[in-house]
């Protein structure tokens, strides 16, 4: 349970300068704004052949990308930070196994996106005065998808902290890997804000399930490998 | 001398397969199930074995940055970023002589909700962001160590793509036997024999153009031993 030990200290850290919290958040709420700007005259338009309106179409999207664009802000920073006055040397110095360096790690930056989520969600539903029907589900989905984002967020920020241009690399070789997270999560909060059940999303909660579990495990296995010299 | 004999085989199958595409084999279709003009249907013969090359050579990226990790010896990272390499151009072929097919059969260019398209296309998006990692380390060890990580990741994450983009409908033909969904069917008897010519052709191909890479790579190791002896 070492790995409560890291995330605290990384919480710590950050809530006392809430550097990177108010950057996600500003970023997140800057993507939503956009979309507001782009879509808010026409996100009320009622399509009657898919007796949808056009905002429950884009929904599902502008959410995801806010998301995972805030978040890779976070994830960037998480070993980035690290790097400074040689405090990764100091953590891989801790007395523990060097998985628990990336349980903590996870763990602070999923506090920090979930956070993010929290303060995103809500101005969403001003700006486009959007009604969530099945709350409980989407929180679901959401939290599922997050963890899938961060374990592989987590581990190639490791990956790509030592490269020699880690902010532009991270996004490019994270979004290849992370396709089923966000193509099941879309999906399944597009069925989830219009009143869905979790029957109608079996298959996607699997997919998310599966990823998340698979790559929480080979994160345990290779992430050795992405910090020793 | 062994290598040379390779690449001579290599070099005259690729002819012939060419020659037999355009000369002698027919059509993989009964013309008249083929939607668009029959004779582009042909493209098959180098569409299928191209895309398998392409699979097979992630398959030994994934396999080689294993063994580099548990042994740390050179050769696997070399082979798995020749691999890497020819398995990026050939799904680029493939995706390019699918994309010239569709345009003739579906009447699109690409169909941005189909299985097959969208894994393929994950594929090649993520072996192509392996060779960015490549490039953003400089030291050879680090360099290695970090693709071989990517390169277990990346193939991991594939089967998923696959089976989540499972969901929506299909357009792409499976050929391949197993189909759980039916097919399987259109090759047979005669096409299967110009098939299997082409898919020896491809994988030569494939293997060949693997064992220059590394030689270039091995050659390259062996130029900067000798500057660092001779101080240059």
């Amino acid at each position: 349970m070492k790995f409560l030990e890291i995330a605290r200290k990384d919480l710590l850290a950050e809530f006392r300068t809430k550097q990177m919290l108010n950057s996600m958040v500003i970023f997140a709420l800057l993507v939503i704004v956009i979309f507001s700007f782009a879509f808010g005259n026409e996100a009320t338009i009622f399509v009657p052949n898919l007796n949808k309106k056009i905002v429950d179409l884009l929904a599902p999207g502008m959410l995801w990308i806010s998301f995972t664009f805030a978040g890779m802000l976070g994830l960037s920073r998480s070993f980035a930070g690290e790097k400074e006055e040689g405090c990764l040397e100091g953590l891989k110095l801790c007395p523990v196994e060097r998985s628990e360096i990336y349980n903590g790690k996870v763990l602070s930056n999923a506090v920090l996106m979930f956070l993010m989520e929290m303060a995103t969600l809500p101005i969403f539903i001003v700006l486009f005065s959007y009604e969530i029907k099945n709350i409980l589900g989407l929180i679901v989905v959401i939290i599922l998808g997050t963890f899938g984002f961060i374990f592989v967020g987590t581990l190639l920020s490791a990956l790509t902290v030592n490269t020699r241009t880690r902010e532009i690399l991270l996004p490019v070789i994270l979004f290849p890997v992370l396709i089923p997270v966000i193509l099941s999560a879309v999906s399944a909060t597009g069925i989830m804000l219009s009143n869905g059940n979790f029957s109608d999303v079996a298959g996607e909660l699997q997919i998310l399930v599966v990823y998340d579990l698979i790559f929480f495990v080979v994160a345990q296995m290779v992430f050795e490998y992405t910090i020793e010299d | 001398m062994l290598k040379k004999i390779v690449y001579a085989i290599t070099a005259v199958m690729i002819l012939i397969s060419v020659y037999v595409l355009f000369f002698i084999a027919p059509i993989p279709i009964d013309p008249g199930a083929a939607a668009g003009d029959p004779g582009n249907f042909k493209i098959f013969y180098f569409h299928l074995p191209i895309a398998i090359s392409a699979y097979l050579s992630f398959f030994i990226v994934f396999i080689s940055s294993i063994l580099y990790l548990r042994s740390k010896k050179q050769k696997w990272d070399i082979l798995s970023l020749s691999a890497a390499e020819i398995g990026v151009v050939f799904a680029f072929l493939t995706l390019v002589s699918g994309s010239i097919w569709g345009r003739s059969a579906w009447n699109a260019y690409w169909v941005s909700w189909d299985v097959r398209l969208n894994t393929s296309l994950i594929l090649f998006l993520i072996y192509l962001s392996y060779l960015m990692i490549r490039q953003a380390v400089e030291e050879p060890e680090k360099r290695a160590r970090l693709s071989a990580v990517f390169g277990i990741i990346g193939f991991i994450s594939v089967p998923i793509s696959f089976l989540s983009v499972r969901f929506y409908s299909k357009m792409h033909p499976c050929v391949v036997p197993p189909c759980p969904s039916g097919g399987g069917g259109g090759i047979g008897g005669e096409v299967l024999y110009y098939l299997l010519l082409h898919f020896a052709a491809y994988f030569l191909l494939a293997a060949s153009l693997m064992m220059l890479r590394m030689d270039n790579e091995n050659l390259k190791e062996k130029a900067n031993e000798l500057k660092r002896k001779n101080n240059l």
